[in-house]
């Protein structure tokens, strides 16, 4: 167990933008509820999933919604630290440390800040290795760990539990109802997790992962390189394509956000085109024609120049990006993690190849 | 006959000229003065002067930069109050949250949050607190506050919370002035508010500058109304203006973009402006400048202005070319070019004694260049050209070749024969573009709403609505009143089907 410093907080906003792969909401409000609680006095600790008991009990957080929602019903720490503390009083049991459900986007951040209302340590991990959009989309999933209880905090004094869940599929349908009856944004504590299944099936290092990845971009600017060669760098990554935004095309469809975008290419990629698909997050890219990338492969749109994620919702006509590709963790690889999150999953009728084949 | 007088009060020149139907029919350049004001009065007897019909134009449109220097520069700000409402939700990110330490103590007065607010689709969060806005509203009077901003969760989609707060506060301290968050941003709560707090920090600079414009030109003897023009080439009366002062921050390099537009007769097309230390690419749409959509960072506070998108080179006719290796800027001799470049005189090689070599413009003394190595010459200005190019291939949105307008002190550097453009296009005027496009500012009205279960047309239609009332309420004859700019976007997660739909029409003045 370590200590955290702020600026490794600040960094972890900057890498857990990029594996959020275009969705997952940007970290920016839970970095600035992070320096405030760091300007109190706070010191949040890091775990490894080793020092945990196999008894252990560890709140698996996230915050639900819209990201549109959460622009102006502003992240809490309070709030996602009544979500763990109402698992507990329902449990009966209190929990020995948390862990972020998705470590790309705000969700990277949101245990640290009810770390910080609870003095309970971070595991340093996931369940995803990224972000996804849907609750079955997990390694915890993919091991069919149970997918119940779980708690649901609104900042009225509104609480839901929801006690047991025929599948996957029907948490995340019962839970989605609650989440927008009470505004389209909640903090919830998912099914918790003895240390066994953290050691077993968690997604582990990722939160690591994430501030290293942020620190090589931050480092990178200060020396004036680019920053998208010092991702590339630290993760092993691919570079894909790089162009401009010619065409976005977006729709709503059964709660997603799914559209395509159309880049056009630049400097070495001039003449050819490439076609991103997603679901919230980016799904499949397609060079000139043939599909080049797809999940579970991350794929990642950044700003060419600053190295900034952009996330699906503010991609924009005319912007200058690059996509790059970094490796999935390995459990979604399996034939089964494959079932879960391969293309299939996303309506897609392709083969999974990954890039890194 | 139509007469409009265009002034730019820029950091370096005061610009003004009149325009008589679409004809320029005089332009003056001054230089700008410490006080703004005196600046102006000069560049209006100048303009009188060359055309005495000027004191007959029907309206006069002023830009500047002059609110954007005041935050930047931490000078003439006042004490605000911010009053959030909105919790419980949002109570750890109070407002000012995130801004630069120095600003926020020099701005900050009071900070207030209170129950209320509403949810994305209308309902509300909690109820008002009212009682608790009546003691905020006496401790702003008790403390002697004179301007408060108020920001309420949801806003833009239900103001009445905003509202209210403000008939509170006109009944307890009725001198204050109050900014209202919805008036002036989008969706994003801190961001709306940071705007609403600069606002009001700036509100009094604004009342005392526009009184001050007013005054130069009453003085000159013109009496038509006046307008400041606004970050999206539209204007607003002065009056109005002088509540709103965030809404001219980037009125500069708009006003360029759309001089060029004009002096071009051209609405879709990018525009490169060549000043004398960096150089604006932006791209027009339908005659106005295409906007960023990122976050804008005004003197370190993160807000959602309108704001053009613009790519700056570090290249103007004051910058700096070094021999060996050969290098083309990024420093400038800025706007001591007149004292330090070759042809004045100086000792400083710069972009412009390299232009005057070539013959490309005809400045100061040009036997002072002609030693001049030709190959040096030659190489400095096919860098200059490769800067411009890929500075043009950045900035376009298409495939194929467009147009390219320069404006600008400095458009002279543009040369003929560009990569990836068709044509490029040197107007009369072009120095002063920026004047003009003061002078040809329409007003805007614009809605960014949140509708649920409407087909896409619908939802349009609503919001188009919705933008004309609000252009018309600022000025607008309706008979003139297009759509520049409508924009649509689902919500993921939000129920029904929700669709994000943000609608900007402009028309010309009325009357």
């Amino acid at each position: 167990m370590r200590p955290v410093t702020v600026e490794e907080i600040e960094s972890l906003a900057i890498g857990a933008w990029i594996l959020g792969t275009g969705g997952g909401g940007s970290p920016y409000l839970a970095l600035l509820n992070m320096r405030e609680l760091y300007d109190k006095g706070v010191v949040c600790r890091l775990m490894d999933a080793s020092e945990l008991a196999d008894d252990d009990l560890v709140a698996v957080c996230s915050n639900m919604g819209a990201p549109l929602v959460g622009q102006e019903r502003l992240t809490d720490p309070k709030t996602m630290a009544l979500a763990i503390t109402m698992m507990e009083e329902y449990l009966g049991r209190k929990f020995r440390a948390v862990m972020s459900l998705e470590i790309g986007g705000g969700n990277s951040i949101q245990p640290f800040m009810g770390a910080a209302m609870l003095d309970l340590p971070v595991v340093d991990g996931d369940c995803m290795g990224r972000a996804f959009p849907e609750a079955q989309m997990t390694s915890f999933a993919i091991h069919d760990l149970q997918m119940y209880p779980l708690t649901l905090a609104d900042v009225r004094d509104n609480a839901v539990v929801v006690a047991r869940a025929a599948s996957w599929k029907w948490m995340e349908r019962i839970s989605r109802k609650a989440c927008v009856e009470v505004g389209s944004i909640a903090s919830t504590c998912k099914a918790p997790r003895t240390g066994k299944e953290i050691k077993e099936c968690a997604i582990l290092g990722s939160t690591t992962k994430a501030i290293g990845i942020g620190q090589a971009v931050q480092a990178a600017r200060r020396a004036h390189r680019d920053p998208i060669e010092a991702v590339l760098e630290v993760e092993a990554g691919i570079k894909i394509f790089s162009g401009k935004i010619h065409d976005i095309a977006r729709r709503t469809t059964e709660g997603f956000l799914r559209g395509t975008a159309t880049i056009e290419g630049l400097d070495a990629f001039r003449g050819h085109v490439f076609k991103l698909a997603f679901q919230n997050e980016f799904a499949v890219g397609w060079l000139d024609g043939e599909p080049r990338v797809m999940t579970p492969d991350l794929i990642c749109v950044l700003d060419t120049v600053a190295g900034d994620a952009i996330g699906t919702e503010t991609l924009r006509y005319g912007q200058r990006v690059t996509v790059i590709a970094l490796p999935a963790p390995p459990i979604l690889l399996t034939p089964k993690g494959i079932e879960h999150v391969g293309p299939r999953a996303f309506g897609y009728d392709l083969d999974f190849r990954s890039v890194f084949a | 006959m139509r007469r409009r007088l265009g002034i730019d009060v820029g950091g370096t020149n005061t610009d003004a000229v009149l325009l008589e139907d679409d004809a320029v029919a005089a332009a003056v350049k001054t230089p700008t003065t410490p006080d703004v004001t005196t600046g102006v009065t000069r560049a209006l007897a100048a303009l009188v002067e060359q055309a005495p019909t000027a004191r007959e134009a029907q309206a006069v449109m002023i830009g500047t930069t002059h609110f954007t220097n005041a935050v930047v520069q931490r000078r003439d700000l006042g004490r605000v109050a911010g009053i959030r409402i909105g919790l419980p939700s949002g109570a750890s990110l109070p407002p000012f949250v995130d801004w630069p330490k120095d600003l926020a103590d020099l701005v900050r007065a009071e900070v207030v949050m209170l129950e209320g607010g509403h949810e994305f689709d209308g309902r509300p969060l909690v109820p008002f607190d009212t009682r608790g806005m009546r003691t905020a509203a006496r401790r702003v009077r008790e403390l002697g506050i004179r301007s408060v901003a108020v920001a309420a969760v949801f806003s833009p989609l239900n103001a009445s919370c905003e509202e209210e707060a403000a008939a509170i506060l006109h009944e307890e301290c009725p001198d204050v002035a109050v900014t209202l968050s919805h008036r002036l941003g989008r969706i994003g709560l801190l961001e709306r508010e940071n705007a609403a707090l600069l606002n009001a920090c700036l509100i009094e600079l604004a009342r005392t500058t526009t009184r001050a414009f007013t005054e130069a030109l009453r003085g000159s003897g013109i009496a038509a109304p006046l307008y400041l023009t606004q970050n999206d080439g539209t204007v607003m009366l002065a009056e109005v203006a002088g509540a709103y002062p965030v809404y001219s921050f980037a009125s500069g390099p708009t006003n360029s973009m759309r001089g060029a537009a004009f002096l071009s007769k051209r609405d879709e097309a990018l525009v490169i402006d060549v000043g004398g230390t960096t150089t604006d690419i932006g791209s027009l749409r339908q005659g106005f400048p295409r906007e960023a959509n990122s976050v804008v960072e005004i003197g370190g506070v993160r807000t959602l202005f309108r704001m053009p998108d613009l790519l700056s080179l570090g290249l103007g006719g004051g910058t700096i070319v070094r021999r060996e290796p050969l290098a083309i800027g990024p420093a400038s001799v800025g706007y001591r070019l007149t004292e330090q470049a070759l042809v004045f005189g100086g000792d400083v090689l710069t972009v412009t004694d390299v232009a005057v070599a070539a013959g490309l413009i005809d400045l100061g003394d040009r036997a002072r260049v002609a030693s001049l190595p030709a190959a040096l010459v030659k190489n400095s200005l096919a860098r200059i050209r490769a800067m411009i190019e890929e500075g043009v291939d950045r900035m376009k949105t298409e495939a194929g070749d467009a147009p390219l307008i320069a404006v600008g002190g400095g458009s002279f550097l543009v040369p003929p024969g560009l990569a990836g453009v068709s044509e490029v296009l040197n107007v009369p005027h072009q120095a002063v573009a920026n004047a003009v496009g003061a002078a040809i500012a329409q007003v805007s009205g614009e809605v960014d709403q949140i509708f649920q279960d409407l087909p896409r047309d619908e939802a349009i239609a609503r919001a188009r609505a919705a933008a004309e009332d609000k252009a018309v309420a600022a000025g607008a004859d309706p008979a003139t009143i297009n759509v520049v700019e409508v924009e649509d976007l689902p919500l993921a997660y939000l129920p029904g089907n929700s669709l994000r739909t943000r609608v900007r029409v402009v028309g010309d003045i009325a009357g």
